[in-house]
């Protein structure tokens, strides 16, 4: 009822304006997509169609082809666990910190978690490459190490994503209550803290993956393999394999982001703060 | 409990020697109060030392080695190279792009959210959508390049049509997909999520009541649009506009993967300067033209958290 007054005031659109508004932007967006799948199908440059392309993924001759696909497969998922790890362990423990005992320390902690955003990942890897030449004299060339600059890559969503979930809880109260009952500060965080956080910890997680996978920028001019610059490299071989990895790739991470959308719903929609 | 190493070990070192002590108050004794002090910072050292060495120094390192011959010596000559014609021009070139496809973005994502509104924010066309932006605008980078091939490309899916169907030839005038108008139509693909991201919330932030007085008072729905929403809309409408300008000026992945040779916009310049050390017969040329990509992009970002805290006023 209250959905047609509000149509009515012209708060919200009429259902046609909405249709019309909706059906023709979603069909341009569709198109490329479309022209994606349209394209793993084709026999060739003379026309006609074939399931060739997508059989020979299955095809064990063939799987040589594919093996840098599969090394940066590998290696982003590395990246990934990793990158998660640095957010858990290393900007985590900070915020927490920062929001009980540090008060004042909040808005600089914003600040420098926000930063990134404003220095554009081509602009990092100009002073990155200096700096991982000494990272490689400590831990090795592997493209794990990539993950020390993703940690930085993907603060502004880590630290929105913890941070709505830290303001909207009172974790003084919460964790003055633990400490008044006994328990030692680390039972409070573990017992108390931590399962408040859930939420805000797995969508960080889940943004944090996000990402990772989808980084080119700096695996690219470090000269390292990961998912998006082995699906380019294979782009310039085999054109078809690398258009039905991309689309499957979209797809995966379309249905995983639907999915946790609909488990939590906290995303941190609110961009104010 | 790996994952919670650093912090929690001091405080819990801290807690021992006063077990039963307020979290949140001082220490009474002055030696204790500077030892739990102390072994506070503690805890931070951790995440500052990695911003420190991941994000400061490659900062400062990117931007002033651009003042820097390769053997160290201070030099003018990289900084008067962004003047240089061929330079100016890809700055020229990043600036438009960015600007025709953050207003386009803008203004189509901006109608998507106006579209969307009144619908429920669980309901499985939202879900469905803000699921799909976060995958384009987030996401895509080189498989968009892929995707736009595809239908743009030259044996593309759309140019074919075109030119089988209705004998209109897009690539009459050459091959425009590899150049900088090609980036055009994959950079809207990204920017209109992104703008249904970022001002989809400031949408929803506008309350019915607002919508009802005007009503009350014998408004139409032109002068509540006109009158009451776009005032409180303009800061976040321009702030998601400045955004999607930032966004689309920092972009490197979908350009890279789609132009393969040359540098038409400062990200791909950035790139050969990179890969071949020298270009113009200049030394640490990316350190200059990071350094400009950074000013341009610290103006933009100072519009947007400015426009942002006007927006704030708004939503409660």
């Amino acid at each position: 009822m209250s959905r047609s007054v509000a149509t009515r005031i012209g708060a919200e659109p009429g259902k046609a304006t909405r249709s019309v508004i909706l059906i023709i932007v979603g069909l341009v967006f569709i198109i490329p997509i479309l022209a994606m799948l349209q394209f793993t199908f084709r026999a060739g440059l003379s026309g006609g169609y074939t399931f060739a392309h997508w059989t020979a993924l299955f095809d064990p001759a063939q799987a040589s082809n594919y093996s840098i696909l599969v090394v940066g497969i590998g290696n982003s998922l590395i990246l990934a666990v990793v990158t998660v790890g640095i957010v858990l362990v290393v900007l985590l423990p900070t915020m927490i910190l920062v929001h009980l005992q540090f008060p004042r320390l909040r808005r600089v902690l914003e600040i420098v978690c926000i930063v990134p955003i404003t220095v554009p990942a081509i602009v990092l890897v100009v002073g990155l490459a200096p700096v991982y030449s000494v990272v490689v004299s400590i831990f090795g060339g592997d493209t794990w190490t990539l993950a020390f600059a993703y940690g930085i890559t993907v603060l502004p969503y880590a630290y929105r994503a913890i941070q709505s979930n830290l303001g909207a809880i009172d974790m003084i109260t919460l964790s003055e209550a633990g400490r008044s009952l006994g328990a030692s500060w680390l039972r409070v965080l573990w017992h108390v803290i931590l399962p408040n956080l859930r939420r805000g910890i797995i969508a960080a997680s889940f943004i944090a993956v996000a990402v990772v996978l989808g980084e080119f920028t700096i695996a690219s001019l470090l000269n390292r393999i990961n998912i998006q610059t082995a699906l380019l490299q294979l782009a310039q071989t085999d054109g078809y394999v690398a258009v039905i990895f991309a689309l499957l790739s979209l797809i995966v991470v379309f249905v995983i982001l639907l999915l946790i959308g609909r488990m939590g719903r906290n995303r941190g929609n609110r961009s104010t703060s | 409990m790996m994952t919670v190493a650093p912090a929690p070990v001091l405080l819990n070192g801290d807690a021992e020697a006063q077990p039963r002590r307020h979290p949140l108050t001082e220490s009474a004794l002055p030696p204790k109060r500077t030892r739990k002090r102390l072994a506070k910072y503690l805890g931070l050292t951790p995440f500052a030392l990695y911003v420190l060495v991941f994000l400061a120094i490659p900062t400062l390192l990117a931007v002033s080695t651009g003042f820097f011959t390769s053997a160290g010596a201070f030099t003018m000559a990289n900084i008067v190279g962004i003047f240089d014609p061929a330079v100016l021009n890809t700055f020229f070139s990043s600036f438009w792009v960015s600007a025709v496809t953050a207003v386009i973005g803008a203004v189509v994502g901006a109608l998507v959210c106006y579209a969307l509104l009144g619908t429920k924010a669980e309901g499985a066309l939202r879900s469905t959508i803000d699921s799909a932006s976060s995958v384009l605008a987030q996401f895509g980078g080189v498989m968009l390049a892929f995707a736009f091939i595809a239908t743009i490309g030259i044996q593309g899916v759309v140019t074919l049509f075109l030119k089988n169907t209705l004998g209109i030839d897009i690539f009459a005038n050459g091959v425009w997909i590899y150049q900088v108008p090609g980036l055009l139509l994959p950079y809207i693909y990204f920017q209109v999520p992104l703008m249904i991201i970022t001002f989809m919330p400031a949408l929803e932030g506008l309350k019915p009541q607002w919508a009802e007085a005007n009503a009350t008072l014998g408004g139409t729905r032109f002068s509540y649009w006109t009158r009451v929403a776009a005032p409180v809309l303009a800061p976040s409408f321009f702030g998601s506009l400045l955004l999607l300008f930032a966004n689309a000026f920092s972009s490197y992945a979908t350009a890279a993967a789609l132009i393969s040779q040359g540098s038409q916009i400062v990200p791909l310049q950035i790139r050969t300067a990179l890969i071949s050390e020298t270009v113009l017969g200049r030394e640490n040329m990316a350190g200059a033209l990071a350094l400009g990509m950074i000013i341009v992009m610290i103006i933009v970002m100072t519009g947007y958290s400015a426009l942002q805290s006007r927006t704030a006023r708004w939503q409660k």
